[in-house]
């Protein structure tokens, strides 16, 4: 009672100046978030100049892979935002959101497969390699329209969104919540991993989507490709946290976080809950695709493994380890977390697990989040 | 101190064997012509094999079976016949074949094998079958009557009728006729044939099948090869009725696997629905739990080379202490800090099943450890030509059954489990009537634990056992156990079940993956719809 109490007061006294612009609300009262903001653009300044118009040979030179890398990092804090706003807010803990990521990534890898055109190694202009190499005759239906980048974006938003959708609708109307809601979460997810392992889904099996050439008409290779790719993660990421902030500073958030602390009591006092939770659920599974869209240039490659249920469960730490329910934490975590894999599994590959596993068990323990769910769960 | 005791007993057993088998033989005649076929020529064995055979002693069989897979060897310095299996480096571990027992190595050039050319063979075949329709054992008689099954040549068939006045055992007698009718289908006479077929009718063995398919073939023109119509109507109907058996026992034979699935499941979720069911613990370290179990098989086979026959009872109770101790280590070190927040329990446990599966790459490498079958679980149940069981299947089925029962007397019937359930209903006011409810905790949490260990000696009977192991099992245990209703240990049983045929019954129709998938969405719709399972826990609540 007392901590939903105190969550509902500490949204209630926000600073009067943005209620008189609308437009300021998502940056009032943020200094944290604010920061990051500062800081993504300064760093896309940075990069910018440093890798296109420093000389290589420079001691400001910033090479390429690290820009990629960054970027890669950026793609997946997007993905870890979208986590916080359901579970840091709704008190949704989706142990499959890996699965959205994924399928805004085939999205994406379609379109880029389609790219490469008769430059592929069986130089088939209308099949990708994967299916000359399966003897298939003709372009299945589903991916027709793919080689337009614009049918790639709807799709991006579209494939997570509707998935979302239909499986939230399911989920939350007939009230499945807290522990039972993560597991099938995750069976969801597993299924689709062992649903994108058939060669018969057409969606390259086990080697899923690889060897892209060029976006849009750029070169993949191209130094000022990588750069646009790393600002477009960027500026992705800026504008998701703004919109996330937006929406839970809106009376819509109050009520996600009302139903995360008493969904019962919201129930009763008279708001769909269920309508509220799936709204948010798609918004959030919609991000999770762009995400995995930027995510897939940028590394090259995209396969079943995605979909794995430990990259999902994987996630979650990110958000848990940054602070739940600030959105900053999340995007904090992730960049955290991913700098010290990358780290680890090159210096120290045996260490990373036990690393990690530590990880979850200290960040569970002892950082600090949100606790005000607890009793929604144990009815 | 183990190991010395089972060296005495089997010391002690051994004993008495070997002190007969020192005993010469040199008066035996078989000893005797044994001595003699060492020195045939090759165009004189034969005869020579006629005379062993006439000898009409069991212990004839070995050494002509030796000599038909080419393991009988003639020592040069002495003479002697000897069974040689063939080690490293050119060396034969040899046995004498009358001695039995003493086994010595030798160097490959002190023997030299006993030749036997194509015609000897068939004679070696005839003479052993023979040898073994003479026997004393019926089980004998009847296998040495299977093997004849289908060989229709003239010396079987003189063998066969000459069997077919002596025996005594109707088991035996059905065999030798079946292998009669089969060459009777050659014959020119429409009745013998009709009569075959009739006899041949209901017998399961691939042999027969083939031999009335053959009958019935159609020669390039359409018609049947069998002329008579009638032989050849009764031959459809037979094959017909043979195919029907076959599918009933494929059936069978699914319903089997579905169980053998089931029940593995059952084993892996069993422990999940304590600590999940009794506690509300989302336990993701339970999967690494079972591979510490498998793990603690390898080593007790590791530790125990020469006593694989008894390596898994000890690793059975030695599995559900490590595991246990294991849970119990993690209920204290971590879960009891974070009772009521059941989603960070989940993340914590996580946390720890991926420092497990580390650990026991880092110590036992990240390659799969293959564990040993011990003899009674390898091997299959024959039940008939068409069916059979694999022990280490049906063993296992039976052994979750039996943790299954155990463990419901254990919740049902004693103090500690009335403690469990106490705590499990209603916490606070267990406490109140003086259940300790921290070591009640701890101790469900290892109970639950210590099965997984049970699960995964289990387990490590059937697959490889790996640092992945757990994770196989463990979105599989959480389906079975929310599938079947959470704190409801009969519904744990039936989910598992249910979910083990219907994977094993889609198979066959839609393949492993895409079984694997449906059954994956049936349970997240079905999950929709019943929220709380096939059995859902009594009572009402709300936050």
């Amino acid at each position: 009672m007392t901590i939903s109490m105190s969550a509902a007061t500490s949204t209630m006294s926000m600073d009067t100046r943005a209620h008189k612009n609308p437009l300021l609300l998502p940056f009032a009262q943020d200094s944290w978030g604010n920061s990051l903001l500062f800081v993504l653009v300064v760093v896309c300044v940075l990069v910018i100049v440093g890798n296109l118009v420093v000389p290589e040979g420079s001691a400001l030179h910033v090479p390429t892979w690290v820009v990629t890398l960054v970027g890669k990092y950026l793609a997946l804090a997007l993905l870890a935002l979208s986590v916080d706003l359901i579970w840091g807010y709704a008190g949704i803990l989706s142990l499959g959101h890996g699965a959205f990521f994924a399928l805004g990534g085939y999205a994406m890898g379609m379109y880029l497969m389609r790219q490469i055109g008769d430059r592929g190694v069986y130089g088939n202009p209308e099949l990708p390699d994967f299916m000359v190499f399966l003897n298939w005759q003709e372009l299945p239906w589903y991916w027709h329209g793919f080689d337009q980048f614009w049918f790639a974006l709807v799709m991006v938003l579209l494939a997570p969104g509707l998935l979302a959708y239909v499986f939230g609708w399911l989920a939350f109307r007939s009230r499945v919540t807290g522990v039972y809601l993560s597991i099938i979460t995750q069976a969801l997810t597993y299924a689709l991993l062992l649903a994108f392992f058939r060669n018969e889904m057409g969606f390259g099996g086990n080697n899923g989507l690889t060897d892209f050439k060029d976006i849009l008409g750029f070169s993949l290779k191209a130094d000022s490709t990588r750069v646009a790719l790393f600002v477009s993660s960027a500026m992705a990421l800026a504008l998701g946290y703004i919109l996330c902030r937006w929406v839970t500073r809106s009376k819509f958030g109050r009520v996600l976080v009302a139903v995360r602390d008493a969904e019962n009591r919201t129930r009763f006092v008279g708001y769909k809950v269920e309508s509220y939770k799936l709204a948010v659920f798609v918004l959030s599974a919609c991000i999770a695709g762009i995400a995995g869209a930027l995510y897939v240039p940028q590394v090259g490659i995209i396969n079943p493994g995605e979909f794995s249920p430990l990259n999902s469960i994987e996630l979650v730490i990110w958000v848990a380890v940054g602070g739940r329910g600030t959105l900053y934490g999340a995007v904090v975590g992730a960049l955290l977390v991913n700098y010290l894999k990358t780290y680890f599994t090159g210096v120290l590959p045996e260490v990373w697990l036990f690393f990690l596993g530590a990880l979850f068990v200290l960040a569970t323990m002892f950082l600090p989040g949100h606790r005000g769910n607890t009793a929604a769960q144990a009815g | 101190m183990y190991r010395l005791i089972i060296a005495l007993i089997l010391g002690c057993i051994a004993c008495p064997w070997l002190n007969a088998a020192d005993d010469p033989l040199a008066d035996d005649p078989l000893s005797l012509q044994l001595g003699v076929l060492a020195q045939t020529k090759l165009t004189k064995m034969p005869a020579q094999i006629e005379v062993l055979v006439a000898l009409n002693d069991s212990r004839v069989v070995p050494v002509l079976q030796a000599m038909l897979d080419g393991r009988l060897y003639r020592r040069k310095s002495d003479n002697l016949l000897f069974i040689g299996v063939p080690g490293d480096d050119k060396s034969l571990a040899i046995t004498n074949p009358l001695g039995g027992s003493e086994t010595t190595v030798a160097p490959a050039s002190d023997l030299s094998r006993v030749a036997v050319n194509n015609r000897m063979r068939g004679q070696l075949r005839l003479a052993i079958a023979q040898l073994n329709l003479a026997s004393e054992d019926e089980q004998q008689r009847f296998d040495a009557a299977q093997e004849l099954l289908g060989d229709v040549s003239p010396p079987v068939i003189a063998l066969l009728n000459q069997v077919a006045q002596a025996e005594s055992s109707e088991r035996v007698l059905a065999v030798v006729a079946d292998a009669q009718a089969l060459a009777a289908l050659q014959q020119d006479d429409a009745l013998i044939r009709l009569k075959a077929v009739e006899q041949l009718t209901g017998n399961l063995q691939p042999v027969v099948l083939n031999a009335l398919q053959s009958l019935t073939a159609l020669d390039a023109g359409g018609a049947p090869l069998e002329s008579d119509p009638l032989v050849y109507k009764r031959a459809l109907k037979a094959i017909a009725g043979i195919k029907q058996e076959a599918e009933f026992y494929s059936s069978a034979e699914t319903i089997f696997f579905g169980l053998s699935l089931g029940s593995v499941l059952l084993l892996s979720a069993i422990g999940l629905a304590i600590t999940f069911g009794v506690m509300g613990v989302i336990n993701m370290a339970h999967g690494e739990l079972i591979m510490l179990g498998a793990y603690t098989t390898y080593v007790v086979q590791l530790v125990l080379p020469n006593h694989l026959e008894y390596s898994l009872l000890v690793a059975v109770p030695l599995a559900f202490v490590v595991s246990g101790l294991v849970g119990v280590g993690i209920e204290r070190g971590v879960i009891r800090f974070l009772y009521g927040r059941p989603l960070e329990t989940l993340l914590a446990t996580f946390g720890i099943s991926l420092i497990l599966q580390q650990a026991v790459r880092s110590i036992f490498s990240p390659l799969n450890r293959s564990v040993a079958n011990p003899e009674w679980m390898s091997g299959a149940l024959q039940l008939n030509p068409l069916f059979s069981l694999t022990y280490n299947r049906l063993y296992i089925l039976v052994f979750s059954l039996v943790v299954f029962f155990l463990l419901l007397a254990l919740l049902k019937r004693t103090r500690l489990g009335l403690q469990f359930r106490a705590v499990a209903q209603n916490r606070a006011m267990a406490r109140a009537m003086g259940i300790r409810s921290a070591w009640v905790d701890a101790m469900t949490f290892g109970l639950g634990s210590g099965i997984a260990g049970i699960a995964g000696v289990a387990l490590s009977q059937l697959t490889n056992v790996g640092p992945n192991l757990g994770q196989a099992y463990i979105i599989d245990s959480f389906m079975v156990v929310v599938f079947g209703g959470v704190g409801n240990l009969w519904g744990t049983l039936v989910s598992a079940f249910s979910l083990g045929m219907a994977n094993k019954f889609i198979e066959p129709v839609a393949g492993a993956v895409l079984a694997k998938i449906l059954v994956l969405i049936f349970i997240i719709l079905f999950i929709q719809r019943y929220p709380r399972g096939l059995f859902p826990q009594q009572g009402r609540s709300v936050d």
